[in-house]
């Protein structure tokens, strides 16, 4: 078959995602000289990010003069529950500091201390103050600052309301990627010496959760189609606290910030019940815990009227949390006709981040695929089992940063090679990507409703690789992704190419079936609870699991999932985790740090 | 036994299943939903649709039950289902509203009739093309601090707060939907409108920013052309004063330039004569 026509668009580096990480990455390697293309499926500044609400964690040391970047990379090393890429939590937590004045440096704005400097405040598993913030939309200011930046870099363009669906290779390296317009459907293929997956997570494949149409996991799909190793997927992360009622706005989030400014947890009982569960952090204790607790609560019948738990920041007073909360007052006011100054909240569990994502190395956000840079929610390794809130503005500035100017780096050292695209690889891509708006022959097959089938996943996902899991439940649900995958083989739409949702939530359903299969292998293999991951056959923590990080690779038609072992802390670090607050010798994580002298050693998996 | 170890064995013997609490709140009755459909030139028509009413439901979850249930193909934009990202801006029942946002429970009884907004050119069904946006806001140039002035900076809170508003700005574009200007096709490329003035307002009054925007403002930006009408405040789904915290003070601060302060203002509070007439337009 001839290919369809396509637009070709050349440039050094491209980046997919206009999000902090993808845009961070782009004024990267624009400043380094190269000429940048910046996809997105959304309009500019509608990125995910946009939604972020409660700050960006940095050691700056403004409110608590005791905080540093040691104990910030302690408090983010003992909340992933030590199976974090320690040299990737060093260089976070050290350059995260620089991350949050350049923003300002950039036109961003803070709130401020008394005298003058950035304003930081509590949240969950963080020993001191150390969320830099802007009442309760602190992304709102980082994207809309990026983009301020972003388009007044020269050499930097940006290519809006694009989906990119596969990345094209020659030999072993990514050449650059093929997708289409979303508003007329015309293909386009972009021609690149480097590119930079800033695409963000995958929370879709949930039924419930704080994330956007947009997060379907396709750049570590694409990214493990084309040979790349997946990380730590069996890490998803349930924030505690999601709008339950209406049934619109289940899962839409509620910012941990309103913890963080003094909100308490109740269940209907009238007990606060985060004393019992986590004596020391209470309310702040990590999200896995709090979650948990409240999954708990309800479970025990002490739930809220909408199964969830009473979140109440009535004491703050009125005052206060307009000032510090505005964007929740208004959602409450707005989406359930709550006014939070004078009645609880109502909260559950939502699905909210993937620690898993892309493997890459520390310092360039190199995946296992020359020419391909992960930075941001996409790539994993930084926050381990468990991510701490306000850990993800700063992970997409500093990842974003380096990969963009390593990305930039490989392009410029092979700018006079040729850049070949692979016929081929596009045309199938292209007829893939047609297959469901083909009606078959006599146009007579009704074939499957791609959303029903996100629907069903969704269902899936939630009930059988939620919160809690066991052997039973994953098996469960693998089988189901395999039907279902068998039967999105079949996928029909109504329509043409111009603007069709229903074409475009075609592609979205592979990616997710992809990696909701990822997430389920990952979870089965590991058997134990540990950060995010509740196995209810194995409540405790393995010695052995805590040596490990488990990578998925594509082989053929199947997915692998490898045990690897971890590179445990170097000496030079070990005496920083007793910096954290929450430090506690006689509770470490079960893994390197406790294995039995004989065994420390050994290489486990 | 704590409870902390109660609820720990009962967990064990929960097995995974989905939280309490997940009724449907499907209230039993019907919402008649009226879409625009259609593309340029392709005479877009109204469909009805039949959306069953679900408690608290937005406009937004009617248009994508129609989307999973009835019509995949309908195409509208959205991304954080919570007023927070300015996506899904469309004309409900003739109001220029985020349609996350905009609860039916609090619409008027009878259909509910959603049509893309009418200022931008259709791409199709509720989408249109906003792309003359992001070209203004390329011509504003960004942030400017004084060569050298690094940081990390002292400002005080009280120097930022009336920055504030400016900067809640979702870039919904209703604004801009809404402005008689911009509606005209003799001046829209020559104004900047209300979401870009409120843009200017925030570079403008940051205690760190050095440029004088002011002037391009007037010029390029057609500060001049508008007349106060405030339609472009009563849509802000942020609530942001457009015309009175961001308008009215960059006249001011262009009127110094240009006229006798005084009496400009003195007129103005008088209400003599809108700030904004055709006087400006000849700089
Ligand atoms: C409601 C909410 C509140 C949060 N609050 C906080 C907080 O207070 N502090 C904190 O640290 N973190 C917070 N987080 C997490 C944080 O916001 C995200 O993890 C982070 O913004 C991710 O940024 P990113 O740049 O990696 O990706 P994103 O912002 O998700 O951007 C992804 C980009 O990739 C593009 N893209 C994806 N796929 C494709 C494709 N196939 N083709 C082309 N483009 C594509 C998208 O269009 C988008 O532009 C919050 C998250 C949510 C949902
Ligand atoms: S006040 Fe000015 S900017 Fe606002 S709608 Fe009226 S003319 Fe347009
Ligand atoms: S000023 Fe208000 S109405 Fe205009 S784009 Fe911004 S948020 Fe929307
Ligand atoms: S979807 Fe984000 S504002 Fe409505």
């Amino acid at each position: 078959m001839t290919p369809e026509p396509y637009d070709v668009i050349d440039r050094d580096v491209l980046v997919i995602g206009a999000g902090g990480a993808g845009m961070r990455a782009a004024i990267a390697a624009a400043e380094a000289g190269c000429s940048v293309a910046v996809f997105t499926k959304s309009l500019l500044g509608k990125a995910h990010t946009v939604m972020a609400e409660g700050g960006i964690a940095a050691g700056l040391g403004n409110v608590d003069a005791d905080d540093s970047w040691e104990v910030h990379f302690a408090d983010t090393m003992l909340g992933g529950q030590l199976l974090n890429n320690w040299r990737m939590v060093e260089l976070y937590a050290h350059e995260v500091v620089d991350r949050v004045y350049e923003l300002e440096r950039w036109g961003g704005l803070f709130d401020r201390t008394p005298d003058g400097r950035i304003m930081q405040r509590a949240f969950g598993a963080h020993s001191w103050k150390r969320l830099a913030h802007v009442g309760d939309r602190t992304g709102l200011e980082l994207i809309r600052t990026l983009q301020d930046r972003m388009v007044h870099t020269p050499g930097a363009d940006v290519f809006m309301e694009y989906t990119l669906t596969a990345l094209l290779k020659d030999g072993d390296r990514v050449s650059g990627a093929i997708g289409y317009n979303r508003n007329d459907g015309r293909f386009v293929v972009v021609r690149c010496g480097a590119v930079v997956l800033g695409s963000g997570g995958w929370g879709r494949m949930y039924r419930y959760t704080s994330n956007s149409w947009e997060s379907t996991g396709d750049g570590a799909a694409i990214a493990y189609d084309a040979g790349a190793d997946l990380l730590d997927m069996e890490f998803v992360q349930f924030h505690p606290t999601g709008m339950v009622w209406p049934p619109g706005a289940r899962g839409i989030l509620v910012t941990e910030a309103v913890r963080g400014e003094g909100g308490l947890l109740f269940n209907s009982e009238g007990a606060r019940f985060m004393l019992e569960y986590d004596p020391v952090k209470k309310e702040l204790s990590s999200r896995d815990v709090v979650a948990r607790s409240i999954y708990k609560e309800v479970k025990a019948g002490r739930g809220s009227p909408h199964g969830g738990a009473f979140l109440d920041v009535r004491h703050l007073g009125a005052e206060r949390i307009k000032r510090k909360l505005p964007s929740m007052y208004e959602q409450f006011h707005a989406l359930a006709s709550i006014d939070i100054t004078r009645q609880p909240m109502e909260v559950g569990p939502t699905i909210h981040y993937t620690m898993g994502g892309v493997r890459v190395d520390a310092e360039t956000g190199a995946t296992t695929v020359a020419g391909l840079y992960a930075g941001g929610e996409v790539a994993g390794g930084l926050h381990g089992a468990n991510r701490l809130g306000g850990n993800s503005l700063g992970d997409i500035l500093v990842f974003g940063l380096r990969a963009g100017a390593a990305a930039a780096d490989f392009a410029m050292s092979r700018r006079r090679e040729p850049k070949n695209i692979d016929e081929r690889q596009v045309t199938q891509e292209q007829q893939a990507l047609l297959r469901p708006l083909d009606q078959g022959e006599n146009g007579a097959s009704p074939g499957e409703n791609p959303y029903k089938l996100h629907e069903e996943l969704q269902a899936v996902m939630q009930d059988d690789a939620g919160i809690g899991r066991s052997e039973e439940s994953l098996q469960r649900a693998l089988a189901a992704i395999q039907e279902l995958r068998a039967r999105a083989a079949h996928m029909r739409v109504s329509g043409g190419r111009v603007l069709n949702p229903g074409w475009h939530t075609c592609r979205d359903v592979s990616n997710m079936l992809t990696i909701s299969e990822a997430i389920v292998r990952c979870a089965l293999e590991r058997r134990e609870s540990r950060g995010s991951q509740w196995r209810f056959d194995h409540l405790d923590q393995s010695e052995e699991l805590g040596q490990v990080n488990f990578v998925s690779r594509r082989d053929g038609e199947a997915m692998r999932v490898e045990a690897v072992p971890l590179e445990p802390l170097p000496e030079r670090l070990r005496p920083l985790l007793e910096r954290s607050r929450f430090y506690d010798p006689a509770k470490l994580p079960k893994g390197y740090m406790t294995a039995r002298p004989a065994r420390a050693g050994r290489k486990a998996g | 036994m704590t409870t902390v170890e109660r609820v720990r064995e009962e967990a064990a013997h929960i097995g995974a299943q989905p939280a309490a609490g997940q009724e449907s709140g499907l209230t039993g009755d019907t919402v008649d939903l009226r879409v625009l459909k259609g593309v340029p030139g392709g005479a877009p028509e109204e469909v009805a649709y039949q959306v069953p009413m679900v408690t608290g439901m937005v406009v937004l979850d009617a248009v994508h039950y129609v989307q999973h249930n009835l019509d995949t193909d309908l195409a509208c934009r959205w991304n954080c289902k919570a007023a927070k990202c300015g996506s899904c801006s469309a004309e409900v029942n003739g109001h220029p509203v985020l349609m996350c946002k905009t609860r039916i429970d609090e619409l008027p009884a009878g259909p509910v009739v959603v049509h893309p907004l009418k200022t931008f050119p259709l791409i199709k069904d509720l989408v249109t093309d906003v792309s003359r946006n992001y070209e203004i806001n390329r011509e504003i140039p960004q942030f400017t601090p004084a060569p050298g002035d690094e940081g990390p900076w002292r400002i005080q809170q009280v120097d930022i707060d009336r920055l504030y508003e400016y900067r809640r700005c979702i870039e919904c574009f209703l604004c801009q939907d809404v402005c008689h200007i911009m509606r005209s096709h003799h001046y829209a490329d020559r104004f900047y409108g209300p979401r870009f003035f409120v843009r200017v307002a925030s570079l403008e009054m940051h205690p760190k920013d050095v440029l004088n925007r002011v002037d391009q403002t007037r010029t390029d930006g057609g500060l001049g052309y508008c007349n106060i009408t405030k339609c472009c405040t009563e849509v802000c789904p942020e609530h942001i004063h457009i015309t009175d915290n961001a308008i009215i003070p960059l006249k001011e601060r262009n009127a110094d330039r240009h006229w006798d302060p005084v009496r400009f203002v003195g007129r103005f509070l008088r209400g003599e004569r809108p700030a904004g007439d055709g006087t400006q337009q000849g700089h």
